[in-house]
């Protein structure tokens, strides 16, 4: 350290050079700048003549100051300035580097892996060997040459996770075998448990040195969902400063694409552990939503995935009977509102306003018949994946539906008119409900003893019956029933959604039971209760760096075990899925806090050195050299000979590369705007560019020749660069593989076109397809024009003012002859009048002309006027190109002139020559 | 091997220089020949000048009896007079002249020649003699001696050691003739003493044509700087060139008075042309001296 700096020197004693700076002074000081040497006859009158100033004309102090300075920055540069220098003593013995490897390093994981090679370098030279470990993925201890361990630094990611207690125990445990070590800890900088007894077994085998940096960890918290806001909370494990961050909500767009939905400031108040802040997202963008993530941080962290605890079903409640207003705790729907509000939207109405809302669930609670319609948008519903929850009650038992046939929105043939046990009138005692069936959603929630069940509807014995219960009680009658329609199923509840027929609406099993079903979007407070039993299949698990890996090929996750919510190497945070449910399973658990790691005062710890020892002389070196240089155009100036030549060239150096561009640009437009050009749309590909240019080169050509269009060299025409609106036409092949135009290119193609510019659409392919999406340029052209403002087209009529605009042409071949093009349509109500050859048509120019006659290739000719590309054969061939040309100049009549010939002044004229 | 490709090459070397100074030179004297007459004098010569009375003692056989009888007086023709002079010319070619500052003014040497070259036409076109002071090229009279005289200009005839500044060449000076000395005149100054006088003596009169380089009359030079002379042999080191400035003026001043002195008491004329100017101005002052009534 020099001076407080982080910069030391490897030969210090170079700098003892510095005393002779003023030495060199004074010497530069007494020595004027050399003399010019000049031929000069006029050297004999100057003979004897004696300067009248003896003493010598001195260097200007600064050019002296110029030339100290570039001394001064050669010595210093040659006394090998280092910044950051290690002034470590070279240890001996074994080392161990140990990483958290957590997803709180992942951030700065390239500093942390600079770090670690630098250590294995410094390793290697002292001949140590080293062991490289990972806290979250600890293997036995394997000291090996620190090249050796090089080699494998590239495998060495972070986790998704942190070691816990019991995996830092075990890790200590297995210390006890080794040798006598040093320690080198790259700690993440979050506390853990555990920690402080695996440093004290580390200190027990020898020194240990911690690094982290000093700047923390960072996490968003898995999203809450409170008054239909999103709660987004993002904790840090250093708190002294103030700080904003961004949270962004990622979804698909409804083409599938990943897109930011929406994003979320969250700001850290200075001293503020977490941050809060809420969203606002209509429901169809909320569907949509996957994973919230802290920008600009790369780290599992900082991801929170969205699973179904975001999404609110919604969930349709029908009764049948409200005719007993005022009672409402004996409303069949109370306790179904109860239990859904807080974590469903409900939505209430007649079946046939319900049913185009689409709602995730139907239930219909008492209700028994439906009418013909509504049942057959029902099953549609059902098919298309809807869950239809019914309860019984009184109606149904009374009505005669799915006696002797199973109804299809029943799951099950019920007897008449149900039972009850347990009553006034009856015998038994009230029933309570079996354990569930291993095989039913249910599986793994307690039944608490007091739901009984004292009247139900009672299924008709089928042969389908006994894989259809999923419920059922203790005398092993069936209390809920489903069958699957469709996509969607139909779930039966065997009693009524009140508690008139049994106390499973009072009790806690009701909502869990509903949840099981995912008629609830719920988390919560029972999640153990709720995943008992469960089984869950990874779906997409994170790398530490939040990124989103298939995970298809993991083993399932027990419930009891993700309802820990603890991340480890056996439950990789991501998503799980059990049937209809999905699940996220987030780095941090809700209630965990991220706190800034403590370690004893015994144990150094440093930051992360980001650049580890910068040798900074090839710096003071270069700086020396542009001193020098400085000082030849100073020294020049001094003495007079920095003039004329020499100072224009450094001044046109400067300046000429600045001013070039617009010039062109400029020249070249306003070449554009003096003369007619005909343009193509670059489409990126060399060939179809050229041949293009080429066709357009032949087309103007011949416009020269025949007609008194006389266009310019023809152009290329970047859509995203280029103004459009000096080329009346363009023509633009397709290829497959041309990039779309950016958005404000569509706004200029779609300004143009209303400005009367004419497109000339090409796909190239008609020796092949037809027109539509057939061939892959007809699919790429449907795709560019999606964006464009283009009429309704027709079919190229007969009466087109096309076909006569200079030739009269019925057919438009390019190298291709298709009959296939396509024009914008024909007002409807054109009509022929009689004895006139064509209908009175609209005005104006048709914005595109859309075909597949490769008329480019046809036109094409080289700069000598020799066509490029053969046309048919023989006589024919040469015909053929005749008439592509005469298409070629009719369609810039038309650009140029409009319906011109459309006129019914030249009708006399043309029934001349058509010969009528 | 033969000498032959030396030989050409040398040729065209040549003669790709001829035609640029001759074409030149041409040029230049083209300029000057429009509007200029003859003698104005009657003498010897084809062209009539003049009738005039006829006088006491003039022959019988003068009488222009055709022009006499148109009146009652008789009258003599007279024919211009075309007496031949011979002018010798002496162009310093040593190194001293091949000064150019810039990199568009010509060398004096190439000036020199030049002038001498157009002047040469000028004078041999009104039918006078032209050659070189010395003995090399005398005095000739017609077209052939204009090629001379350029191959004479153009010849290099580097050999052996030049002194950085010429001295005038005196020799073999016909008596009576005109004679034209161009060089920069920055020599030692006896020997353009000896040949003035030495050509007064034989009657000879003339026209010295001094030509400077701009830089050599303004002596633009500033800071620590080594003045040598083309050829090496003489040299000034100073700190200050600015501070020369003055001096030198004075001392070029000097030099002129005393070139102009020395020109005025042998009857000669001294004329002073800068390569910053056109050559025209000074190939007229040099015509119209040698028109000078001698």
């Amino acid at each position: 350290m020099i001076f407080g700096l982080p910069i030391g020197f490897t030969a210090p004693w170079v700098l003892v050079a510095l005393i002779a700076l003023p030495v060199l002074w004074l010497i530069l000081r007494a020595i004027p700048p050399a003399p010019i040497r000049r031929r000069f006859p006029g050297v004999v009158l100057l003979l004897g003549l004696t300067d009248e100033d003896t003493v010598t004309d001195r260097t200007p102090w600064w050019l002296l100051l110029l030339r100290m300075l570039a001394v001064a920055a050669v010595i210093v540069g040659l006394a090998g300035p280092i910044l950051n220098p290690q002034t470590r003593e070279a240890g001996s013995g074994p080392l161990l580097i140990l990483m958290d490897g957590s997803w709180a390093s992942a951030p700065d994981w390239d500093a942390r892996r600079d770090m670690v090679t630098a250590l294995l370098d410094e390793a290697a030279r002292d001949g140590r060997v080293t062991a490289v470990q990972r806290l979250s993925a600890p293997e036995p201890l394997l000291f090996l040459q620190a090249d050796a361990w090089k080699s494998r630094m590239a495998g060495v990611v972070p986790m998704a996770w942190a070691a816990d207690a019991a995996v830092m125990a075990a890790f200590a445990e297995t210390l006890d075998a080794a040798d006598e070590f040093d320690t080198v800890w790259l700690s993440d900088g979050v506390t853990r448990e555990g920690r402080e007894d695996l440093l004290a077994a580390l200190q027990d085998k020898g020194a240990v040195r911690v690094v982290q940096t000093g700047r923390g960890a960072m996490a968003l918290m898995p999203p809450g969902y409170e008054d239909g806001k999103l709660v987004m909370t993002a904790q840090r494990s250093e708190v002294v400063l103030a700080q904003e961050v961004t949270a962004l909500a990622i979804g698909t767009d409804p083409g599938g694409a990943e897109q930011v939905l929406a994003s979320l400031p969250l700001v850290f108040e200075a001293g503020a552990q977490s941050s809060e802040n809420a969203l606002v997202l209509p429901s169809e963008l909320r569907a949509r939503l996957t994973r919230f993530e802290i920008a600009g941080v790369r780290s599992a962290g900082a991801v929170a995935l969205s699973d179904d605890s975001l999404r609110r079903r919604e969930v349709a409640l029908i009764a049948g009977r409200e005719d007993r207003e005022g009672l409402q705790l004996l409303s069949p729907l109370h306790y179904l509102r109860q239990a859904l509000v807080p974590t469903a939207d409900v939505i209430e109405g007649a079946l046939t306003d319900i049913l185009p809302a689409n709602p995730d669930v139907i239930v219909l609670a008492d209700v028994a018949v439906l009418s013909e319609g509504e049942t057959a948008a029902m099953i549609d519903w059902l098919e298309n994946g809807g869950l239809l929850l019914r309860f019984a009650g009184p109606r149904l038992a009374a009505s005669e539906i799915s006696r002797t046939e199973e109804d299809p929105l029943l799951p099950v043939r019920l007897r008449a008119g149900g039972r009850s046990v347990g009553g006034a009138m009856s015998w038994g005692e009230p029933k309570s409900l079996a354990p569930f069936d291993v095989e039913s959603p249910f599986y793994g929630l307690a039944v608490p003893d007091e739901v009984t069940v004292t009247a139900q509807v009672m299924a008709q014995p089928d042969p389908t019956l006994a894989e259809r219960v999923i419920a059922s009680l203790s005398d092993g009658t069936p209390l809920v029933t489903r069958k699957a329609v469709g996509q969607g199923q139909v779930v039966l509840m065997h009693v009524t959604a009140n508690a008139e027929w049994s106390g499973l609406p009072l009790s806690g099993l009701f909502v869990q039971m509903l949840d099981r079903l995912a008629v609830l979007s719920a988390v919560g407070e029972e999640a153990e209760a709720r995943l008992a039993g469960t089984i869950w299949q990874p779906l997409k698990v994170m790398d530490g760096f939040g990124r989103l890996q298939d995970a298809q090929t993991l083993p399932g996750v027990s419930g009891e075990v993700l309802a820990e919510g603890r991340a480890g190497p056996d439950v990789r945070p991501g998503l799980y899925r059990a049937g209809e449910q999905v699940l996220a399973v987030h780095v941090l658990d809700a209630e965990a806090e991220l706190a800034p790691a403590t370690w004893p005062v015994s144990v150094p710890v440093e930051g992360l050195r980001g650049a580890v020892s910068t040798d900074l002389s090839g710096y003071f070196l270069a700086a020396a050299l542009v001193i020098l240089a400085l000082d030849v155009v100073a020294s020049l100036f001094v003495s007079g000979r920095l003039w004329g030549a020499r100072v224009a060239v450094i001044a046109l150096a400067l300046m000429v590369p600045a001013s070039e561009g617009f010039a062109q640009e400029a020249a070249l437009t306003s070449a554009h705007t003096r003369e007619m050009v005909l343009g193509h749309v670059r489409t990126g590909n060399r060939e179809v560019d050229d041949i293009a240019l080429a066709g357009l080169r032949g087309l103007s050509n011949v416009l020269y020749f025949r007609t008194s269009v006389e266009p310019e060299d023809p152009v290329t025409v970047d859509l995203e660069t280029d103004e459009l609106a000096f080329y009346p036409f363009l023509y633009w092949p397709i290829t497959p593989d041309q990039p779309s135009p950016s958005r404000e290119a569509y706004a200029k193609l779609n300004a143009y076109l209303r400005s009367g510019g004419m497109i000339l659409f090409d796909t190239r392919d008609s020796d092949v397809a037809r027109f539509g999406a057939s061939s892959p340029t007809g699919r790429k052209l449907q795709k560019l024009a999606a964006g464009l403002d283009i009429p309704p087209l027709d079919p190229l009529p007969e009466d087109h003012v096309l076909t006569r605009t200079f030739y009269l042409l019925q057919d438009f071949p390019g190298r291709y002859m298709s009959r296939d093009v396509w024009v914008e349509a024909a007002p409807a109500d054109a009509e022929k009048i009689e004895g006139m050859p064509f209908r009175n048509l609209n005005d104006g120019v048709t914005p595109v002309v859309i075909g597949g006659n490769d008329w480019g290739a046809a036109w094409a000719v080289d700069t000598r006027g020799n066509t490029l590309f053969p046309v048919g054969r023989g006589r024919a061939g040469e015909r053929q190109r005749e008439l592509a040309y005469r298409f070629g100049i009719n369609l810039i009549m038309h650009v140029l002139t409009g319906n011109y010939k459309s006129d019914q002044v030249h009708v006399p004229a043309l029934l001349d020559r058509l010969g009528q | 091997m033969s000498a032959a490709p030396y030989l050409r090459s040398q040729a065209e070397a040549e003669a790709a220089s001829l035609p640029p100074l001759l074409a030149h030179a041409e040029h230049l004297a083209g300029t000057v020949l429009l509007g200029e007459h003859g003698r104005r004098r009657a003498g010897m010569g084809d062209d009539f000048w003049q009738y005039r009375p006829v006088q006491p003692g003039d022959s019988l056989r003068h009488i222009d009896w055709r022009r006499s009888a148109k009146s009652d007086a008789q009258f003599v023709r007279q024919r211009e007079w075309q007496v031949a002079q011979s002018v010798m010319m002496w162009v310093d070619t040593a190194p001293s002249m091949l000064f150019a500052s810039e990199k568009d003014t010509p060398q004096k040497a190439d000036r020199a020649r030049l002038l001498a070259l157009a002047l040469a036409i000028l004078l041999i076109r009104s039918g006078e003699r032209v050659g070189l002071t010395g003995t090399e090229l005398p005095p000739r009279r017609g077209e052939l001696q204009i090629m001379r005289l350029a191959e004479v200009f153009l010849r290099n005839d580097a050999d052996g050691e030049i002194p950085d500044y010429g001295t005038p060449e005196s020799r073999a000076m016909l008596p009576h003739a005109r004679a034209v000395f161009i060089s920069d005149f920055m020599g030692d100054f006896e020997t353009v003493q000896m040949a003035l006088t030495k050509a007064a003596d034989r009657g000879v009169m003339g026209a010295c044509l001094q030509i400077l380089d701009p830089a050599e009359e303004d002596f633009p030079y500033k800071g620590r700087a080594v003045f040598e002379s083309m050829g090496g042999s003489v040299s000034h080191d100073t700190k200050k060139a600015d501070d020369l400035k003055v001096r030198y003026l004075e001392r070029l001043a000097e030099r002129q008075a005393a070139l102009k002195d020395l020109c005025r008491t042998t009857g000669w004329l001294y004329g002073h042309h800068s390569t910053g100017q056109s050559a025209q101005s000074a190939l007229l002052w040099l015509h119209q001296a040698l028109e000078r009534r001698a």
